[in-house]
């Protein structure tokens, strides 16, 4: 059996994550909104880090582990690289005023 | 099940049988060291703290080394203390004294400087390895065991199987009547709701989210996003994006049962079930809330690869990072391999864990153990040196 090229730990995900390295181009299988996708990685993605399962819209909830671990800083399309270039984290922002957005 | 371990007078069992040096302040760690090197059988806690602090500070150092010095892995103790310093050392050795191991102290202005007190040390030192070595090794029940967990050096991999491995080890222990303690704070922000759920009452609940609001607060003091911070830069080149995510992945290692009590930093816990320390998740400070919290095995998985031990109580490496594994072969002590979809392989990986822990506890060592790797612990503070 081929090693699995990608995880998605719960079903509410929008995210997989790279059990290889992975290049721009491979194709990811992975279940999202109940449907089997094929996803074709729009960049690199090193193993462990995360790619796109979906669209996901500037401002919308970055999901893995079926909970809320970030925020978008910009449009994100299905097969992205997903990580610190495009996501935020919500909490310990000490730069923001009153520390929340 | 059982396990075989040394005897305390406070019906604590301890999984080893070290005479512990402890410095009271910083400015006693040469001194501390210098004796730990020349007697075998000793073990040297060195720290930065116990002097020129804020009340609030020193009481939390002083609570934490009277703790330590409970440890059960600790047949007895040596202070060493400089004389000068802001903690009252004396304080520290009649409250060692009261589990009933015995607890002698030097100072080194006293003692006419450092040779004479590695000296006054060494003897005291020597004749108190003498006498812990006639203690036998007794078989005892696993509802004796203290095992506490910490994750350091994460990656993806941690979150996706070291955690929840270590975490059922951790239900194992529960399950047989142990004691059960976890922390690093920091890394409940974003995923403090999961384990408000399982707090045994609503009060439990509360005091789980006054530290998690206490801790967050501080790092929102100081005008950044603490990102780079926490999660670290290596948590970051391992694929961790956000503290949410590297939370939501680290307090899977806590396991499934229901959440006791919640304890302040170098507290000492006493009792069974499972419990939260606050700390930091910084590996010094976090191995030394640990042992002061009575643990004789801590659980430490990894990631990218975290290599401390701690100087009195084994430190058992689990990682799920294949690489890590290959890379780090004399840190490592479980490689456990990412289940294929499908596959529930957490429940087999947490009976392997416990199994390893019941050797450890009866006397097998620890990679971090047999490296020596540990010297450099801390104690967490949260005032300025002043």
């Amino acid at each position: 059996m081929a090693k699995k090229k990608s995880i998605v730990i719960n079903n509410k995900d929008n995210v997989a994550t790279a059990l290889i390295d992975l290049k721009t181009g491979d194709f990811l299988e992975e279940e999202f909104n109940g449907q089997v996708k094929k996803i074709e990685l729009k960049q690199d993605v090193p193993f462990g880090h995360k790619i796109s399962l979906t669209k996901i819209e500037e401002g919308s909830p970055i999901i893995k582990y079926g909970e809320v671990i970030g925020t978008a800083t910009e449009l994100i399309n299905e097969g992205d690289y997903v990580h610190i270039h495009n996501v935020k984290s919500n909490r310990g922002r000490g730069d923001l005023e009153g520390g929340k957005e | 099940m059982s396990f075989l371990g040394y005897p305390r007078e406070d019906g604590q069992v301890g999984v080893r049988n070290y005479i512990g040096i402890i410095s009271t302040v910083v400015c006693a760690n040469d001194v501390t060291l210098k004796i730990s090197q020349q007697v075998e059988g000793t073990t040297a806690y060195l720290h930065d703290q116990g002097c020129t602090q804020t009340p609030i500070d020193l009481e939390t150092v002083k609570r934490t080394l009277i703790n330590l010095g409970k440890n059960p892995n600790l047949a007895g103790v040596l202070l060493v203390s400089l004389g000068c310093e802001s903690i009252v050392a004396e304080e520290i050795e009649s409250e060692i004294a009261k589990s009933g191991k015995p607890v002698k102290m030097i100072r080194i202005q006293e003692a006419g400087g450092m040779l004479p007190a590695i000296a006054q040390g060494s003897n005291i030192a020597h004749d108190m390895v003498v006498e812990a070595s006639k203690i036998g090794k007794e078989e005892f029940d696993d509802s004796k065991l203290v095992i506490a967990v910490k994750c350091g050096a994460s990656d993806t991999t941690s979150g996706l199987i070291s955690n929840p491995s270590a975490g059922s080890a951790l239900d194992i222990v529960n399950e047989l009547g142990g004691t059960c303690i976890f922390g690093e704070t920091t890394e409940f922000l974003g995923a403090e709701h999961t384990l408000v759920r399982r707090a045994v009452n609503k009060e439990i609940g509360e005091k789980i989210i006054n530290i998690v609001t206490r801790m967050e607060d501080r790092t929102k003091r100081m005008g950044v996003d603490m990102r780079g911070g926490q999660p670290t830069t290596g948590n970051i080149k391992g694929g961790l994006t956000t503290i949410e995510d590297k939370s939501l992945g680290a307090v899977i290692k806590s396991g499934t049962k229901p959440i006791d009590d919640v304890y302040e930093y170098g507290d000492k816990v006493t009792k069974k079930g499972l419990y939260i320390v606050d700390s930091p998740g910084r590996e010094p400070e976090f191995l030394t809330a640990a042992a002061a919290a009575g643990a004789q095995i801590i659980i430490f998985t990894t990631g990218i690869g975290a290599p401390q031990g701690f100087p009195f109580v084994p430190v058992l490496k689990v990682t799920g990072n294949p690489n890590t594994y290959k890379k780090l072969y004399d840190h490592i002590d479980i490689y456990i391999e990412i289940p294929e979809k499908g596959e529930n392989k957490i429940q087999e990986a947490g009976k392997e864990i416990f199994e390893e822990l019941e050797k450890i506890a009866s006397g097998k060592k620890t990679k971090s153990e047999v490296l020596g790797y540990g010297q450099f612990s801390n104690i967490f503070t949260v005032g300025p040196v002043i």
